[in-house]
C-alpha cells in the first residue's frame, strides 16, 4: 500500500464490501428449513455459503490492511451495530419468498457489476476475490432472475406478491450506487466508482423485469441511505444479536 | 407447491438426475428431486448434485417417463448371462492406457 492514509481508506472500503456479503449471508440463512421446497432450501444455503466465503476473504483482508491485528471473527462478532458498513438493502427482513428474491436480484445484479469491475483492480488480493466471486454471483443473479420471472409472469397471486416484494426493496437499491468517501481508493484503481455501476445494473434489472411482465417501481423522493456510515434499520440489531450472541457469551469458543 | 384449479395443493413432479463426472464418461444416475418443470429441475440439480465439481454435464428426466424392469422378473432378465463366460471380455489383455473399460 502506498501510504498509511490510502491503506486505512482501503481497509474501510473492503469492510463495506465484506459487510454486505456477511449480512446477506446471515439473512439468507434464516430460510434454512423454511424455504418453499427442500430443493430451494439447499439453493438458498448455497448462495449464503458463497457470500460467507466472500465475506471471510474480504474481512480478513480488511484486518490486514488496517494492520491492527483484527481477524475476520473480530469483524463479524466483535463490532456493534454502528460499526457495520453494509448497505441497508442486505439487512432488510426476508419477508416472503418473493421479497427475498427481489432483494437477491437487485443485490446480485449489483455485485455482478461490482466484481466485474474489481476484476481489474490494481490490488492483487481484491482482484483475486473479485474474479472468484464473479462466477458465484453470476449464478446468484440467474437464480434470482429465474424466480422473479416465474413469479412475476406466473399466476395472479404470485404476480401480486412479486410486485409487492419488488416495491418493498426497490428504494433501498439507491444506496448501492452512491458515490462514497473513497475517492482515493477509486483513483488508485483499487476500488471502483459505485455510481458508474448503475447504468449496466439498471439495464440488466430492467430486462429481467420486462421478461417478468413487471415494471420497475417509480422512484419516489424517499431514498433510504446511511448504511455505509453505520446507520442501520431497526431490524439490523436483531440480526446481529442472533449472529453474535454465542461469541459474545463465550469469546473464542470453538467446536 | 402449485395449486390446482380446485385449490388443493399439488406436489411438484419427481425428476431423475444424471451426472456426467467428466468428458469421456457416461452420465450416471445421481438421485432425484422435485421441480415444477425441466428448467427448474436442471437448476435444482445443479444445486443438489454438482456443487462440488462433481460433473460437467447434467440430464434431468421426469421419473414418470422412465420404464423400469420389474424386480419380480429379475432372474429371467439378468441370470441367463451369468453362465456364459464368452459373453464377458475376460479373454483379452487390456492395455494399461485404456481407461474406464
Amino acid at each position: 500500500m502506498n501510504s498509511p492514509a490510502l491503506g486505512s481508506s482501503s481497509a474501510q472500503y473492503v469492510t463495506c464490501l465484506g459487510d454486505d456479503a456477511l449480512v446477506l449471508a446471515q439473512r439468507l440463512c434464516e430460510w434454512a428449513t423454511r424455504a418453499p421446497a427442500i430443493e430451494e432450501d439447499v439453493a438458498l444455503m448455497n448462495l449464503a455459503l458463497d457470500l460467507l466465503g466472500q465475506a471471510r476473504a474480504l474481512l480478513s483482508y480488511a484486518g490486514e490492511l488496517e494492520g491492527g491485528g483484527r481477524t475476520e471473527d473480530d469483524f463479524a462478532y466483535g463490532r456493534d451495530e454502528g460499526d457495520f458498513r453494509n448497505c441497508q438493502l442486505v439487512e432488510l427482513p426476508n419477508g416472503d419468498f418473493a421479497t427475498t428474491m427481489a432483494r437477491q436480484l437487485l443485490f446480485s445484479a449489483y455485485q455482478h457489476e461490482l466484481y466485474r469491475s474489481l476484476s481489474a483492480s490494481t490490488d492483487e488480493r481484491i482482484r483475486g476475490v473479485a474474479r472468484k466471486a464473479l462466477k458465484e454471483v453470476a449464478y446468484h443473479r440467474e437464480h434470482a432472475a429465474g424466480w422473479v420471472v416465474r413469479l412475476g409472469d406466473g399466476t395472479e397471486k404470485s404476480r401480486v406478491r412479486m410486485a409487492a416484494g419488488l416495491e418493498a426493496v426497490w428504494p433501498f437499491a439507491g444506496e448501492l450506487f452512491e458515490s462514497t468517501e473513497f475517492t482515493d481508493v477509486v483513483e488508485a484503481g483499487i476500488g471502483c466508482d459505485a455510481a458508474a455501476l448503475h447504468r449496466p445494473w439498471l439495464g440488466y434489472v430492467t430486462s429481467v423485469l420486462a421478461e417478468a411482465t413487471l415494471e420497475a417501481p417509480t422512484t419516489t423522493s424517499w431514498a433510504p441511505t446511511g448504511g455505509r456510515q453505520g446507520l442501520h434499520t431497526e431490524a439490523f440489531g436483531y440480526l446481529l444479536a442472533e449472529m453474535q450472541h454465542l461469541h459474545r457469551r463465550h469469546p473464542g469458543a470453538t467446536w | 407447491m402449485t395449486t390446482s384449479p380446485e385449490g388443493s395443493p399439488q406436489p411438484w413432479p419427481l425428476w431423475e438426475v444424471f451426472v456426467r463426472p467428466k468428458r469421456g464418461l457416461s452420465h450416471t444416475h445421481a438421485g432425484s428431486l422435485h421441480a415444477p418443470d425441466a428448467a427448474l429441475a436442471l437448476q435444482n440439480a445443479r444445486d443438489l448434485f454438482t456443487r462440488r465439481q462433481e460433473g460437467v454435464s447434467l440430464w434431468v428426466v421426469r421419473s414418470a417417463e422412465i420404464t423400469a424392469s420389474s424386480p419380480d422378473e429379475k432372474d429371467a432378465f439378468f441370470d441367463p448371462a451369468g453362465d456364459k463366460v464368452y459373453r464377458h471380455p475376460t479373454f483379452y489383455d487390456i492395455p494399461d492406457e485404456v481407461e474406464h473399460l
